[in-house]
């Protein structure tokens, strides 16, 4: 059982409110991710839940019950921080220990634990290791380690994956999933990264100045956002935003477009306008078009064989049943 | 990319190094040279004294013979430990707040505290004298082991303060979510982690409560005299007594030098630590 309940949450620093009064649900199992740009209030958000920071006001309960002055340690929750937070003076098996030496557990259990999660998280070889002798991606899996020994109600991760480099961030991202997966725990997980996002949330909830600007399932943000920077935030490349007679021909102050719902052509089109940047990914092609009204650039997604060039002359032609409206507050219309 | 040095520059910095080095030695090798001398050939021209004269450990035997050595060592080993673990054990608590709960105050109480290591002692010397005299602290160790405390406590808080502040506190947090009390915090994770620091500090205040002249003179006299006075009562008024004076200060000095000598490393280190990662 993991299931997390905000009611009205509210943090202050001082004077300054860095999360206003909020609400949000987590349902038990359910891999949730807080993301938004930096100093958007999402890592707040986790601590309060993890009860690092003390709320202003507000309630959290978790697994139904009042935790909002509970203490970290009784709240059943684990918590893996993006710079690892590996006690450097004990070795990987003693590390993996302490939260079961924390709760006095017998010997034989905290060993039996410490194999288990040693195999699951390929560490079986390092047991006896300090952590300064591991590798990025080898100390992010000591911290799921610790965290995954103690069996929470829920885990907490604060952007894990941020100090690791490209290409095992990747691989990470699917361990992370796979363990979800297996555990089938609640996951709380917080990233500035809409692609991590994307792949890896039932639930994403996108923050802007600590209010939750959406909540929902990834498609569902990316088909229907609903507003002007949840369209902008999530997907990638970025979603073009025209404004002017163009976005009034369809009765809005703002229109969106994603890159894919545009056609290029060569010979004919809606919009005419002058080919940047093209970037050949091999599977797609991004088209930067320069000199059309209303947004500049635009960006087209096509397939990696179309051939242009910089400087050619294109003709665009958007999908217009995949044009998003928003009104002057960014607000979506229908 | 390593900076090329020619061969002649290295000899060159070398022998400037060498010689300035050397220099600096140099008083304490004479004061070596003369404790092995009689007095009447310890006051003789300097190369006499090198090249013309015999050696002899007659003078060590006078000065233990005239003081007792062990009794002064034994009251700086007693002075120079109790004033240093007394330190840490206020410093400690201390410094801890000051690194993870700070308060506005924090930076200004910290000044505050150096700013005490600015006065001049003899500033405050008739009061403490006179505090000593009514409460018939002078010349006792507890007395002294006190004075020490205090005026090392803003050097031990500091140094502590810096060490905790290397240790960042997602660290503690982690130690907090796995479910450690203030106490299991306290001690399985935070000393274990400063305790390279703590040790440097406490070498260094040893070190100081070692040499520390002012205070260990002005307020003994025989029974809690710690070394520093025992070297001084070589320099006295009737004359100078050079041999004696060399063979007392070798005396006081060569404990804390050969802890000095072992202890090295972990001083260097202690008290570049933070300042390279």
């Amino acid at each position: 059982m993991g299931s997390i309940k905000l009611k009205k949450v509210q943090k202050k620093f001082g004077d300054v409110e860095v999360i206003p009064p909020l609400d949000l649900e987590i349902n038990d199992g359910e891999f949730v991710v807080f993301v938004g740009p930096s100093g958007c209030g999402k890592s707040t958000l986790l601590r309060l839940i993890a009860g690092l920071e003390d709320t202003t006001s507000g309630l959290i309960e978790i697994n139904g019950a009042d935790a909002t002055d509970a203490p970290p340690a009784t709240r059943g929750l684990a918590m893996v921080f993006q710079s690892y937070a590996l006690y450097p003076h004990m070795s990987v098996r003693k590390n993996i220990a302490f939260p079961m030496r924390m709760a006095k557990m017998s010997k034989e259990e905290q060993n039996k634990r410490i194999e288990s999660a040693a195999v699951a998280l390929n560490l079986t070889d390092y047991l006896d290791r300090k952590p300064g002798q591991l590798s990025g991606g080898q100390r992010q899996r000591v911290a799921i380690g610790r965290a995954i020994v103690r069996e929470p109600a829920a885990f907490l991760f604060d952007e894990p994956l941020s100090n690791l480099d490209a290409a095992l961030r990747v691989g990470m991202r699917i361990e992370i999933l796979e363990l979800h997966k297996k555990l089938n725990t609640t996951m709380v997980y917080v990233t500035h990264d809409q692609v991590e996002a994307m792949t890896m949330a039932d639930k994403i909830v996108v923050l802007q100045a600590g209010v939750i600007e959406q909540v929902g399932s990834p498609l569902e943000l990316y088909r229907t956002p609903r507003n002007k920077f949840v369209a902008s935030f999530i997907g990638s490349p970025k979603m073009n935003f025209l404004d002017g007679t163009e976005a009034s021909k369809h009765g809005a102050e703002t229109i969106g477009i994603r890159s894919e719902h545009i056609e290029v052509s060569t010979t004919d089109g809606l919009w005419q306008g002058t080919v940047g940047v093209a970037e050949h990914l091999g599977s797609d092609t991004f088209i930067h078009v320069h000199g059309i009204s209303g947004c500049d650039p635009i960006t087209v997604r096509t397939s990696g064989d179309v051939a242009v060039r910089h400087g050619d002359s294109v003709f665009l032609s958007p999908n217009d049943a995949m044009i998003h409206k928003f009104n002057k507050q960014g607000q979506r219309i229908l | 990319m390593a900076r090329a040095v020619s061969k002649r520059t290295k000899l060159l910095n070398t022998a400037v190094a060498g010689t300035l080095g050397f220099l600096l030695f140099f008083p304490i090798l004479w004061i070596i040279v003369l404790s092995f001398k009689t007095e009447e050939d310890a006051i003789r021209a300097p190369m006499e004294v090198l090249f013309n004269s015999g050696w002899t450990m007659d003078t060590f035997s006078t000065v233990q013979a005239r003081s007792d050595y062990l009794k002064h060592f034994t009251n700086s080993v007693i002075i120079s430990l109790g004033s240093t673990s007394l330190g840490l054990l206020i410093a400690i608590p201390a410094a801890w707040s000051m690194a993870f709960v700070p308060s506005k105050q924090t930076k200004n109480i910290l000044m505050w505290m150096l700013s005490t290591k600015m006065l001049p002692p003899v500033g405050v010397l008739v009061p403490i004298y006179l505090l000593f005299r009514d409460f018939n602290l002078l010349d006792t160790r507890i007395g002294l082991t006190m004075v020490l405390t205090l005026i090392n406590l803003p050097i031990i808080v500091w140094m502590l303060y810096t060490y905790f502040k290397e240790i960042p506190s997602e660290i503690l947090e982690a130690a907090r979510m796995d479910g450690a009390t203030l106490r299991d915090e306290i001690l399985y994770v935070l000393t274990p982690m400063a305790i390279p620091g703590m040790a440097s500090t406490a070498l260094l205040n040893i070190i100081l409560s070692w040499n520390e002249a002012f205070w260990t003179i002005n307020l003994t006299a025989a029974s809690a005299a710690p070394l520093t006075a025992f070297i001084t009562s070589y320099s006295s008024p009737e004359g100078l007594f050079y041999a004696k004076l060399s063979a007392a200060s070798i005396m006081a000095i060569a404990p804390i030098l050969i802890m000095g000598w072992f202890s090295q490393k972990q001083l260097v280190r202690g008290l570049t630590f933070g300042a390279v990662k």
